[in-house]
């Protein structure tokens, strides 16, 4: 269909933009300062940009500026691909590395307050698998703002799209991609977004169309994540038949405050904190007798999990571990730490400088997600580019982390390869044409929240919801198995049946959240299902995903990451009959794998 | 208030048996669709004495009325998004835990006042971005260094505190004048200024000043500290204030100082 910028026809808006960026989050606004001076950008915004989850990662952001010690980016490349363990790309972890430098300056300049060391440069600490000279030592390589970096982040970039006069869009959610047959291949044409303050629809055309929409850790109950993080970017790229990559390996962070999944840095352990046991014992010497308590988020959170698993576990119900800071003294919990210290003591009534604090691992990054090249163009199968189509951050798979992401690489990866989205799409608009809209582009939102509104079925959203997490934090957690996962598949197959019966008690348009937290639902239920059924068909334990029936690395049959695709009706009893599973190669160029110990 | 003979660990903390309270909640309602004026309405929702106020407030809209509306996001104090009047005082309602409260009372949770409302505790937010926006909140740099700028360890401690602002209103509209005077820039605009005036690295400061020294500008703070005791980062607000105008007097940045000033000057 034509129409003109800023049409309303039937009562739904239509936009032109050259890019769309979805999301503001760290990857999003980098791409938008890239792409706003060159292109005609819109960035769309389930919230306002400031209260995007970039803004609560901590610790730091890796890069091999040797600021402090003897550092370079080889050293960088080989810890990122060990520490995925192995099953990341060579290729793209070499210019995660290779770029981080320029990436950390980029944003020096921009005017993020790094934390100095005392000749007035970028400070830096340890963190997590990050070493010298391939695994001899930890290394100082996270650039940090004491424990706020990415807070800084999103503030620095935000200040610089305010600087830029980026167009944001806020809190628009974006529910749909319109996908257009162009001499029979799906082109992308436009966004589909529902404004939250008045519950209109929105098609925004574009030549150019960014995915940065974050993660979705809300699939668990015990998770760092926030409310919001829901996996609608992923969920949409999903629905259109589009793969997703090792959407089995899911992050748990070794120290979120137990019971709540609040997050306490890595850079805790990075400033000296050691984990202990019910005795007191440092328990990381058994397992990583060289790296100790900085070993990988993975291989802590399986070590944590057993201790209290043999009945190790402090505390009353002996269920968790404690992270000792006492011996760092009040100063350094303070001015580098000020933010976690503060969280145990609002939140757990701990204060770290006198107690060790109670600590379990909690749901906190996806490694796998919409799969993408090098330049940050997604992939229809394992090597076809779709024209048009970016996606970058938490939502994209690379892949940079593998089956396990290093802790400060993910500030480091929206830096990197959002800077490499927004400058792609951009040149992309110089040189395409729109592609036209179909008609009636915004049918699937409008029926989508049509029936939602007119429902009047029996079951409420925040049961369902709750019956999903807590069935994924008991069965597809940091150890799973065959069995487990099956009880997980029947869950959500009985969840999908009872989400079609599900009402809404708020029928107005304006700021209607009742509405969009049932839609939010529909995305978590698709994303579990792909989790868990990729999970099942990884007989082997790798990174992230830990298999009790099947617990060594399998290189041999294993090496390789998943693509899974949607091919059916996913309300088919058998999540075999919609979903298809195939492989893609990993990209090795100079580390061959080796067993991973530290 | 009934005591609920429930002895169970809440789900969220370690530790011994806590005691869930049946906690009375009147929220202050406004359906812009159906209402032409707010009214308050109760709610009695069974809490644990560490739930935070946010968890009453998801309670409430999860199984009783799920078109509560408010706006939430990380739920620790971080986003910013859920600033709101709890008890007649500003607060991110994911940072303050029943226990903290009077739990013989009932809790009072209204909108954020001084900016328009629209929908129960949801306040249109585009007048507070506005003020934001109009200080030039970015780094004014001229220079193109090859690598990081230098700036030393005391230099950026000068401007550490406002870096923390996670621009969620709660002083803004805490301050008394900034209710009676929707113009004023309001203190979470200034506290952003004060980020830049101060940082070593920047040569926008005389600007930043020239914009806080019109009427609608740092002249109109009452030094009331409203403001630094909304602030749920803990920035000392006031100080940031007073630090700004003492540089206004001396007619440039220098290092902050604000003895001058901590009592109402000007207007």
């Amino acid at each position: 269909m034509e129409f003109e910028d800023g049409a309303i026809i039937d009562g739904v808006h239509y936009h032109q933009f050259d890019v769309v960026i979805v999301g503001a989050g760290g990857a999003g606004m980098r791409a938008a300062i890239e792409a706003g001076p060159k292109a005609k950008t819109a960035v769309i915004t389930k919230l306002y940009p400031t209260r995007s989850h970039t803004g609560a990662a901590q610790g730091g952001m890796a890069a091999a500026l040797a600021n402090v010690e003897e550092d370079n980016w080889e050293w960088h490349t080989f810890d990122t691909v060990k520490g995925g363990d192995y099953l990341v790309d060579q290729d793209a972890a070499e210019i995660l590395a290779k770029e981080a430098i320029d990436a950390v300056l980029d944003l020096e300049n921009m005017g993020l307050p790094f934390n100095r060391t005392p000749e007035g440069k970028i400070d830096q600490r340890r963190f997590g698998g990050h070493t010298r000279d391939h695994g001899k030592a930890p290394v100082r390589r996270a650039c940090y703002a004491a424990d706020r970096t990415g807070h800084m982040i999103l503030q620095t970039l935000f200040q610089n799209c305010v600087r830029l006069g980026v167009n944001f869009f806020n809190e628009y959610y974006a529910l749909d991609i319109v996908m257009t047959k162009v001499k029979g291949k799906d082109r992308p044409s436009a966004i589909v977004a529902y404004e939250l303050a008045t519950g209109e629809i929105h098609v925004f055309q574009a030549k150019a169309i960014i995915f940065a929409t974050g993660g979705f850790g809300k699939i668990y109950k015990t998770t760092s994540n926030a409310h919001t993080l829901t996996g609608d970017g992923v969920g949409i790229i999903w629905r259109k038949g589009l793969p997703l990559e090792d959407m089995e390996f899911f992050q748990f962070h070794p120290t979120g405050l137990a019971g709540l999944g609040i997050l306490l840095t890595e850079g805790a352990r990075g400033e000296g904190a050691i984990l202990r046991n019910a005795s007191g014992e440092r328990f990381m010497e058994r397992y990583a007798p060289t790296i100790k308590d900085l070993a990988p988020r993975d291989i802590i959170s399986r070590c944590m999990v057993m201790e209290v698993a043999e009945g190790r576990g402090a505390g009353p119900h002996k269920d968790y571990v404690l992270l000792d800071c006492t011996h760092l003294g009040a100063e350094v919990l303070e001015t580098k730490l000020p933010d976690i210290t503060e969280f145990a003591r609002t939140y757990l009534g701990v204060d770290p400088v006198t107690t060790p604090v109670p600590v379990m691992p909690t749901a906190h990054y996806a490694m796998g997600g919409i799969p993408t090249n090098v330049k940050a163009e997604v992939l229809s199968d394992n090597d076809t580019v779709v024209p048009g189509l970016y996606a970058a951050g938490e939502c994209a798979c690379v892949s940079v982390h593998g089956s396990n992401r290093l802790g400060t690489n993910s500030l480091l990866d929206i830096n990197v390869f959002g800077k490499r989205a927004g400058n792609n799409a951009a040149d992309y608009s110089m040189t395409a044409d729109f592609v036209p809209v179909p008609k009636n582009p915004a049918g699937f939102v409008l029926g989508l929240v049509e029936q939602l509104r007119d429902s009047n079925g029996t079951e409420r959203i925040a049961g369902l919801r709750k019956e999903l997490q807590e069935e994924m934090d008991k069965n597809a957690q940091v150890f799973r198995t065959d069995e487990s996962l099956a009880k997980v598949t029947e869950t959500i197959h009985v969840l999908r049946r009872r989400y079609k019966n599900v009402s809404i008690q708020d029928k107005g348009r304006r700021y209607n959240t009742d509405l969009l937290e049932a839609i939010e639902l529909g995305f978590l239920l698709d994303l579990a299902e792909v989790v868990v059924f990729s999970a099942r068909n990884r007989k082997e334990s790798r990174g992230g995903h830990m298999r009790d029936d099947y617990p060594t690395r399998d290189d041999a049959e294993y090496m390789k990451h998943t693509m899974a695709y949607l091919t059916g009706d996913p309300h088919s009893a058998d999540a075999a009959d919609h979903i298809t599973l195939g492989w893609k190669p990993v990209v090795i160029t100079n580390y061959q794998p080796m067993e991973r110990k530290y | 208030m009934s005591e609920v003979a429930v002895v169970e660990e809440s789900a969220g903390v370690p530790g011994g048996p806590i005691q869930a309270f049946t906690v009375t909640l009147i929220i202050r309602r406004f359906d812009p669709e159906v209402d032409a004026e707010p009214h308050w309405q109760d709610f009695d929702v069974e809490m644990y004495p560490t739930d935070r106020v946010l968890d009453a407030l998801h309670k409430i809209k999860w199984e009783q009325d799920g078109s509560l509306t408010f706006r939430r996001s990380c739920a620790h104090g971080i986003c910013g998004s859920d600033a709101m009047r709890i008890n007649g005082r500003n607060r991110l309602a994911c940072k303050t835990l029943i226990k903290d409260l009077d739990i013989s009372q009932p809790i009072y949770v209204e909108a954020i006042k001084g900016l328009p409302l629209e929908k129960d505790l949801i306040v249109d937010m585009e007048p507070f971005f506005e003020s934001y926006r109009a200080i030039q909140p970015f780094l004014i740099a001229s220079d193109k260094p090859d690598k990081e700028r230098i700036q030393s360890v005391a230099q950026r401690a000068v401007f550490d505190d406002t870096t923390k602002c996670i621009l969620c209103a709660a002083c803004t509209s805490s301050c008394p004048v900034f209710w009676t005077d929707g113009q004023y820039f309001g203190p979470a605009a200034i506290v952003n200024a004060h980020r830049f005036i101060f940082d070593s690295r920047d040569e926008g400061s005389q600007v930043r000043l020239d914009i806080l020294n019109d009427k609608e500008g740092v002249w109109r703070c009452r030094t009331t500290f409203n403001c630094s005791e909304a602030c749920p980062r803990g920035i000392e607000v006031t100080k940031a204030i007073s630090e700004v105008k003492a540089a206004i007097l001396r007619g440039n940045p220098g290092l902050p100082s604000s003895d001058l000033v901590l009592t109402p000057v000007g207007a």
